[in-house]
């Protein structure tokens, strides 16, 4: 005979709970009671549709605001603008450091562009599973689709020759619209990602900059209406020469008619 | 030095809950948000070795807590909204979105206890730890949730069998 098996056995065997030799009392206390099952069978429903209704906002992009809340100091407010300069003198853009004393409002300057990727970078970089939305044995789709979010034609460079390979990418969303991250991975599984975005209206063509975000280099620039970023924990030198290799190559592209 | 735990690899699974918990987008985001400022103003009370992610779901849920008491007249009104007689053409619609909807129409309190047990597998006396109450209270509410929403969610099918025989 069964013991009387009580409502919170039912509910921790709808839960995975139960210690096997309870479970298997349970099962059998069902089994005689269909009142019972018939309850244990809705809320095991109730379970899936949860997962079914929800589980697919663990593959959406993580927006960048949260991301960056995650990572802001914890530094009382009035020295969060001397932070901020700080950052600004070691990197060598003084001249950006105006109007960043309110932080959120400040404008996505090219300093937001090589923050935004480093941490875009950081967060997708690790991934063993997921790294990328949409692999590159379809990388004719991949670009296709993300130029088309972009709203630009995009190109995902040929690392070849630098011995990287592309490995896919995904879209994000950054505060001028969505974003592109392209990853690359070389033979000992080193990562780096080409983040490409529209540029804040009234930034023109620079030159390549350089930033190290949390022990990621960044080297980043402007061309046209859009930003490129390439980052990754490689050696400043290596990161340049595949940015090297970007910008020759994008600039090549978009001289074609 | 303290070493700064990554709240980055939580961010997926409290905007999934925060998603569920508020059934809006912007909602859910802001309140992850302000979970995560909080979180970051308050590091220095999280117990290193302890769960991170408990930790961070109090945080919201106290926050969430505090939204409710605020905003209550306006979840009067959506609740009974929600109340209304459905019509046989509004069936189908309902079918679509009868899972949120009925997410909807459970007390705040039943909700928050089905989803951190139901979605987020938390166990019961971790959902106590996670809402400041007894587990004696979590297995209560559990129960009542379930039953709601299961009465709620056979609605439809109890129709379509009268309607065969």
């Amino acid at each position: 005979m069964t013991n009387e098996v009580h409502e919170d056995e039912l509910h921790a065997y709808v839960d995975g709970t139960l210690p096997e030799p309870r479970r298997i009392e349970v099962e059998a206390w069902l089994a005689a009671h269909p009142a019972d099952a018939a309850r244990v069978q809705a809320w095991i429903g109730q379970n899936q549709s949860l997962h079914a209704a929800f589980d697919s906002v663990l593959n959406e992009p993580l927006p960048l605001n949260l991301v960056r809340a995650t990572r802001r100091p914890a530094i009382p407010a009035p020295f969060k603008a001397m932070a901020a300069m700080l950052a600004m003198l070691a990197t060598g853009l003084v001249g950006y450091a105006i109007g960043l004393g309110s932080g959120e409002h400040a404008p996505a300057a090219p300093t937001y562009l090589a923050r935004d990727a480093a941490i875009a970078h950081a967060v997708f970089s690790p991934e063993a599973r997921h790294p990328v939305e949409v692999d590159a044995a379809h990388a004719e789709h991949l670009v296709a689709w993300l130029s088309k979010r972009v709203g630009t034609q995009l190109q995902a460079p040929d690392f070849g020759a630098q011995g990287f390979e592309l490995l896919g990418g995904r879209l994000l969303t950054g505060e001028t619209g969505p974003v592109a991250q392209f990853m690359y991975q070389d033979r000992i599984e080193r990562r780096v990602t080409l983040y490409v975005r529209r540029a804040v209206a009234g930034n023109t063509t620079t030159s390549f900059r350089h930033a190290t975000e949390n022990g990621v280099d960044v080297f980043y620039w402007i061309d046209g209406d859009f930003g490129y970023a390439l980052s990754g924990q490689i050696g400043r030198q290596a990161i340049r020469q595949l940015a090297d290799a970007a910008y020759l190559q994008l600039a090549t592209a978009g001289a074609k008619p | 030095m303290r070493v700064r735990p990554d709240l980055i690899k939580h961010l997926p699974r409290l905007r999934r809950y925060a998603r569920a918990l508020t059934g809006d987008v912007n909602r859910a985001d802001d309140l992850v948000q302000d979970t995560l400022e909080r979180a970051l103003a308050k590091l220095d009370l999280w117990q290193p070795g302890s769960d991170l992610r408990a930790w961070l779901f109090t945080l919201m849920h106290n926050l969430f807590v505090n939204q409710i008491r605020t905003k209550r007249p306006q979840e009067t009104v959506m609740e009974e909204a929600f109340d209304e007689p459905v019509s046989g053409g509004q069936m189908e619609a309902l079918a679509a979105r009868d899972i949120h909807t009925a997410l909807a129409r459970l007390s705040e309190e039943q909700r928050e206890v089905l989803l951190l047990v139901g979605l987020e597998q938390f166990g019961y006396a971790e959902t106590a730890q996670v809402l400041g109450v007894p587990t004696g209270t979590v297995m209560s509410r559990l129960s009542r949730a379930r039953e709601r929403m299961r009465q709620m969610l056979a609605g439809e099918p109890a129709i379509k069998l009268k309607l065969v025989k």
